[in-house]
């Protein structure tokens, strides 16, 4: 029995790490740009499929393609930003966040059909040499693949939160969030600060996509199920925290699993979406959000 | 330095300024006075960029602003400190004040500016290190001058500096707005505050209902019949 325990608590918190990385690049986004982009997921699935025909052609380390894929995604982030939402820019907050809800969902199913037309509607998934391969403490399993992707979802998260503290155009970034008017007096040309933070996440969502394709499979219609993940983790952890996107990933890692070992398998999508309209209802700031953000 | 030809200005549809002309030289400080209304931030966002004028032309050593971004003309060198300070709260004293640098020609000189705001204000070395939410009023307005002299202007432009501060620190602050513009940075001061800031100008203007209606020394101002019942009775 406690073994069952903590081998739950630990895929929860494998998982969560992952989910952690997935709803990076969509918090970002939205922190700074206040644009909703709910194709994040087919972005991912992009990268997904960036990484699985690196591998495929080159039959290289799947966790070395991400260098090529974190490039291809930068690429596509920078065309979609300047096609559809570089008009957004412009617009006042709340009609931001709508007219960017809907250039979303557009833009969702042009990338879903786009990727059935080039790879079909097969699954596709990346097995690496080392897929089986876990070691056991104390009788608790920690497979290879899992733990990797841990470790990679953690090296992003901290590159990205050193990059916005240390750096003079991560604080130019932090300040555009916080007033950007103000930024603007300061000479940041907040055009360019909202361009950056979009092919970041972008290329974030790409990472992301490497993993899932690691950990689980990627086929087309797969982006609506990551936009919810991502959103969920987004709406635990607050905006612009990324320790708070972090804990909001864990946490949910960790309720899908317990639900698995207590109800069943079938209920873990459902409690993640439970929480989620908890959260909006009785905190709607997120756990660690402060009211105004 | 600048000057400023018969700007129009709207909101929307509604028009906040009306052929509003100005000009402020090198070494000066000019006030900008009138009612809460008439336009006076606006006139500072005409300047910044923050707002485009509708007509008019807006001269900067001899470069036309009126079309420019707001962030380059920030890097010909004029800083603002907007109304209320509008400091970043969630980030440090220290990253505020980085950030006033952020162009490139205030960037590279960063380190000296910083030891010359330091100097002007102790106080924000002692509490480098502290988030801005955490200072006081008058230390926030510390910050936000401090923070706009970390980009070497050769304008500074205020925006009610004295606002909400205590009667003690509005004199402190004049006291450091005269002194910075002793130190050759030419201002161009916003204020409601008309008894005290006449005091220290080269020159000013007053507007009301978005037009210039006076303008000159602090003693052809105080001959305005308005600005005498309105601001000094």
């Amino acid at each position: 029995m406690l073994e069952s325990v903590s081998q739950t608590l630990i895929l929860g918190v494998l998982v969560g790490a992952l989910y952690a990385l997935v709803a990076l690049g969509l918090s970002l986004v939205f922190g700074v740009t206040k644009f909703l982009n709910v194709a994040h997921g087919e972005l991912l699935m992009f990268g997904g499929y960036a990484s699985f025909w690196v591998f495929s052609l080159l039959g290289v380390d799947p966790f070395l393609t991400i260098p090529a894929t974190l490039i291809a995604l930068t690429l596509i982030g920078a065309v979609i930003y300047q096609l559809f939402f570089v008009r957004m820019v412009k617009l006042p907050e709340e009609s931001k966040i709508k007219n960017t809800l809907l250039v979303g969902f557009g833009l969702s199913v042009i990338l879903q059909n786009l990727a059935l037309r080039f790879w079909s509607a097969d699954d596709r998934g990346i097995t690496a040499s080392y897929s089986s391969a876990a070691f056991t403490v104390l009788g608790v399993r920690f497979p290879m693949v899992r733990l990797a992707s841990l470790l990679t979802a953690l090296i992003f998260l901290l590159a990205l939160h050193l990059f916005l503290r240390k750096t003079y155009t991560g604080k130019a970034i932090r300040a555009t969030v916080q007033d950007w008017e103000a930024a603007t007096l300061m000479g940041i040309d907040i055009h360019r600060v909202y361009f950056l933070a979009f092919v970041l996440g972008a290329a974030l969502a790409g990472v992301a996509g490497t993993l899932v394709a690691v950990n689980y499979s990627i086929e087309p219609s797969m982006g609506l199920n990551w936009t919810l993940k991502a959103l969920i983790v987004m709406v635990l952890g607050g905006l612009g925290s990324i320790t708070g996107t972090l804990v909001g990933g864990l946490l949910l890692g960790l309720t899908e699993s317990v639900t698995s070992l207590l109800l069943s398998n079938n209920y873990r999508e459902v409690v993640g979406l439970v929480l989620f309209v908890l959260i909006l209802i009785f905190r709607p700031q997120g756990l660690f959000g402060t009211k105004e953000a | 330095m600048l000057s400023i030809d018969a700007v129009d200005a709207y909101y929307e549809d509604i028009q906040a300024l009306w052929g509003v002309s100005m000009e402020v030289r090198e070494g000066e400080l000019v006030v900008l006075v009138g009612p809460n209304g008439a336009g006076k931030t606006t006139v500072l966002r005409v300047i910044s960029g923050l707002l485009k004028p509708a007509s008019g032309r807006i001269v900067f050593r001899d470069r036309a602003l009126d079309k420019e971004p707001a962030h380059k003309i920030v890097a010909l060198g004029i800083c603002q400190v907007p109304e209320s300070g509008r400091i970043f709260t969630g980030m440090s004293v220290l990253e505020n004040l980085e950030l006033g640098a952020f162009v490139p020609d205030a960037r590279r000189e960063r380190e000296r500016s910083l030891k010359w705001v330091y100097e002007i204000f102790p106080r924000l070395q002692e509490r480098e290190s502290q988030l801005a939410g955490t200072l006081s009023g008058g230390e926030r307005q510390m910050l936000a001058i401090g923070r706009a002299l970390m980009g070497k202007p050769r304008l500074l432009m205020l925006d009610e500096p004295s606002f909400g501060l205590a009667p003690i620190l509005v004199d402190q602050t004049f006291e450091m707005i005269t002194k910075i513009n002793r130190e050759g940075v030419t201002v161009l001061l916003v204020e409601q505050n008309v008894r005290a800031a006449l005091e220290l100008a080269s020159r000013a203007y007053l507007l009301e209902n978005g037009r210039i209606v006076g303008q000159g020394t602090e003693q052809d101002l105080l001959s305005y019949q308005s600005v005498r019942s309105a601001y000094l009775a």
